[in-house]
């Protein structure tokens, strides 16, 4: 239990202050308008539907408010670094904005179907009043009508027995928005299901630009402007009706629209989230060349690249653009170089159309040519930044998603520093090693020149092998450098024994704060999340294991 | 957009479309809204369509992931054939379903809904997809070479008898170490 709280302690901390500021939105603003006197004639004619609708507006309008914040990652790289002092526990929330993202969507679309369904009652019942289905109350406030002479204001919005309520839907600002701006959002909920994220991102991201509609719909969605009750005794005066300004103590009641509230929520974020967008597009405008392109096997392109006043950490990624294959789509690419090198590099693999296409257009390219113009949006980080804050790291990269890594080795060959790092290295095929063989090679050198053995422990795991490597292998298995690699190291077959691994780690450091990275699929890191969580100790003497998952 | 396959969208599409559809026609039941009718008949139709749509089709290139508890509604969708296999008559269904829907506010949203799966099965349609059901494969049994029938003639070779045995202060020259100890009373 302790282990679970030193893991996930803040991260629920967060839900539950952020679930119950919504009931408590949803609550507070459903009894105002349940036993507000000033609703009480318009709850003669709605209702509880009333309260039903108006309080998951109040929701929506916080959670429309929340939902820009965690995709500005301007921002978040901006309170990454001033949160140097608060710990790694805060920056590590900072990892999950994109959970929180659509943990905030989901609760948009619950309060959306409510909010719907109570409109939709709402309008039926207006409707019904004013054909006089509800007794004499609510026909007589539905007859009160917009008068200058006899100084009035309507109640009803319903004024004609014609109206139905499709037509009444489609004819106000309140309604029309309403259905466009709810259809946005289906739009977009199912074009960002995990199947279409994953494969057709581009269906997505385009989709998801829907929600500029939705934003600018929600703001002009309360412009029809509630009505309210001006004050005249209700429970004297509702059982007659028709004495209403014929008596003194009756006054024809008044009403007035509420006033607008949503754009006061949801403009902050709206301009913080513009502004985010006006530094990529700055970004975008600066000038980037390129200082080496190398074609690696395996359909691995590596690029370096160089871009005035470019600063980077590492294990930080950048998203790069290039308006010969999208002018829109931006994708993010993690940096392979250390901060010490006068340029940064990105290893991209060949997944989709976009890296496709750029390959090809790099392969078509003369000898030392120029490639085609790049964009770049960053450095943005992630959980890597944080490797040299832990006395002991252990990282675990899968296939590809050892490119944060080879930034943070290339780093400590660099600083020569001594923290004490784990590097694990999972991978299905043998030439995928081959780019990576190169740094290896040379760390394995510097390592042992400069004594440092102790610092970096590092294993490989070939997790594709079959018969051929192991007849490979017996045959050279005298050999003082791996086959498959060339590395001192020997190169290990099938998946790592992670029970043995932690126990290895925890025997070596004991009374140490172990930090676990990982870059790979998600099965992986719920194996290694349990196993962080199964040899951490709360005591202070004993080793604790904390875990980091990089996210794209 | 290069490799999209629209039947992915158009049926997440087109199952968000079915249950706001069913959710529009309870409400407009439940309340007894006048034209009760459509929202019956939107309740029936989003249910139909829920059905349709809840088996995923196996992807032309990729992995398929199945929903939870697909498997008998494959099953079901596969017998019609035809009919369910080819996107353009999914897509005149949906336009016909939807169209009741438009004349009552409670189930207006599912029918617009609905009405935008059609078009997107229709792309799906025109660039030649097709819904094809994901079974489990059962894996052919590892084959194993003839040889295996053959039990072998000789005996594994060995070193002569009297290099064979060894005594237990000769260790050293061992071929291999006992990871634990041989002797009895350790």
């Amino acid at each position: 239990m302790s282990n679970w709280i030193i893991n996930h302690g803040l991260s629920a901390f967060i839900l539950v202050v952020w679930m119950g500021i919504n009931i408590f939105l949803f609550v507070y603003y459903y009894l105002f308008y349940d036993q507000g006197p000033q609703f009480e004639y318009t709850r003669e004619l709605l209702g509880s539907a009333l309260p039903w609708a108006r309080a998951p507006a109040a929701v929506l309008n916080f959670n429309c408010m929340l939902i820009l914040l965690p995709v500005c990652r301007n921002l978040l790289s901006l309170l990454r670094g001033s949160f140097i002092c608060c710990g790694r526990t805060m920056r590590k929330q900072l990892d999950k904005n994109l959970t929180f993202h659509k943990l905030v969507a989901y609760m948009i679309a619950l309060m959306t179907a409510v909010h719907t369904v109570a409109h939709l009652l709402n309008v039926e019942w207006y409707t019904n009043s004013f054909q006089g289905r509800y007794g004499p109350l609510p026909e007589n406030l539905s007859m009160l009508d917009d008068s200058r002479e006899l100084n009035t204001t309507y109640l009803n919005p319903i004024r004609s027995n014609s109206t139905t309520p499709t037509l009444f839907v489609f004819t106000t600002i309140a309604g029309l928005t309403g259905v466009v701006i709810t259809l946005a959002l289906i739009l977009m909920i199912t074009s960002s299901m995990e199947v279409i994220r994953r494969s057709y991102f581009e269906v997505f991201w385009y989709t998801h630009h829907l929600f500029i509609i939705f934003f600018a719909g929600l703001v002009f969605h309360g412009a029809g402007q509630q009505v309210t009750d001006p004050p005249h005794n209700n429970s004297f005066c509702e059982d007659q009706p028709e004495n209403w300004g014929k008596i003194p103590e009756c006054p024809i009641p008044q009403f007035a629209g509420g006033f607008p509230q949503t754009w006061m929520w949801v403009i902050g974020p709206m301009i913080i989230y513009l502004c985010e967008r006006l530094l990529r597009f700055i970004r975008y405008m600066q000038p980037v060349s390129y200082r080496k392109i190398v074609i690696r096997p395996s359909k691995v392109l590596e690029l370096q690249l160089v871009k005035p006043g470019f600063k980077m950490e590492v294990g930080q990624y950048v998203f790069l653009n290039c308006p010969a294959i999208s002018q829109l789509e931006w994708h993010p690419f993690t940096m392979t170089s250390a901060p010490e090198e006068d340029f940064f590099s990105v290893h991209i693999r060949s997944v989709g159309d976009w890296t496709e296409k750029l390959i090809k257009m790099v392969e078509n390219l003369p000898e030392g040519g120029q490639g085609p113009k790049m964009a770049v949006d960053g450095p943005f980080g992630t959980a890597s930044e944080d490797v040299f804050d832990y006395e002991v790291s252990m990282l675990v990269g899968a296939g590809i998603g050892v490119t944060p890594f080879a930034s943070i080795l290339k780093s400590i060959w660099y600083k020569k520093l001594g923290a004490t790092i784990y590097f694990y290295w999972l991978c299905r095929e043998t030439y995928a090693f081959e780019w990576f063989a190169d740094l290896l090679q040379v760390l394995e050198k510097e390592t042992e020149e400069r004594g440092m053995r102790d610092f970096l422990t590092y294993k490989l795991y070939l997790t594709g092998w079959d018969q051929s490597h192991v007849n490979h292998a017996m045959v050279h298995f005298d050999k003082d450098t791996d086959i498959i690699t060339g590395l001192k190291q020997k190169t290990h077959y099938g998946r790592p024994n992670w029970d043995k691994e932690f126990e290895q780690v925890r025997q070596e450091n004991p009374s140490s704060v172990v930090g676990t990275f990982l870059c790979g699929p998600q099965a992986l890191a719920k194996d290694l999340e349990k196993k962080c969580v199964k040899y951490s100790d709360v005591d202070p003497r004993k080793t604790k294991f904390y875990f980091n998952k990089e996210n794209f | 957009m290069g490799k999209i396959e629209w039947a992915m969208w158009a049926n997440e599409q087109a199952l968000a479309a079915g249950l706001i559809y069913a959710t529009g026609g309870i409400v407009g039941v439940a309340g007894q809204f006048r034209g009760w009718q459509f929202a019956a008949f939107g309740i029936a139709a989003g249910v139909f369509v829920c059905l349709l749509e809840y088996p995923r089709s196996k992807r032309g290139k990729g992995t398929s992931v199945e929903r939870t508890g697909q498997y008998c509604f494959t099953v079901c969708v596969k017998a019609f054939g035809p009919l369910t296999r080819n996107y353009y008559v999914r897509a005149f269904l949906h336009a016909a379903l939807c169209v009741p829907g438009g004349f009552m506010l409670a189930t207006v949203l599912g029918c617009v809904c609905l009405g935008i799966a059609s078009l997107i099965y229709l792309s799906a349609a025109i660039h030649g997809e097709h819904w094809e059901p994901i079974l489990p494969r059962t894996e052919p049994p590892k084959r194993v070479g003839n040889s295996i029938k053959e039990p072998p003639q000789n005996p594994p070779p060995r070193p002569p008898p009297e290099l064979r045995r060894k005594k237990a202060d000769k260790l050293e020259p061992a071929a291999y170490d006992n990871p634990m100890s041989v002797t009895i009373n350790e």
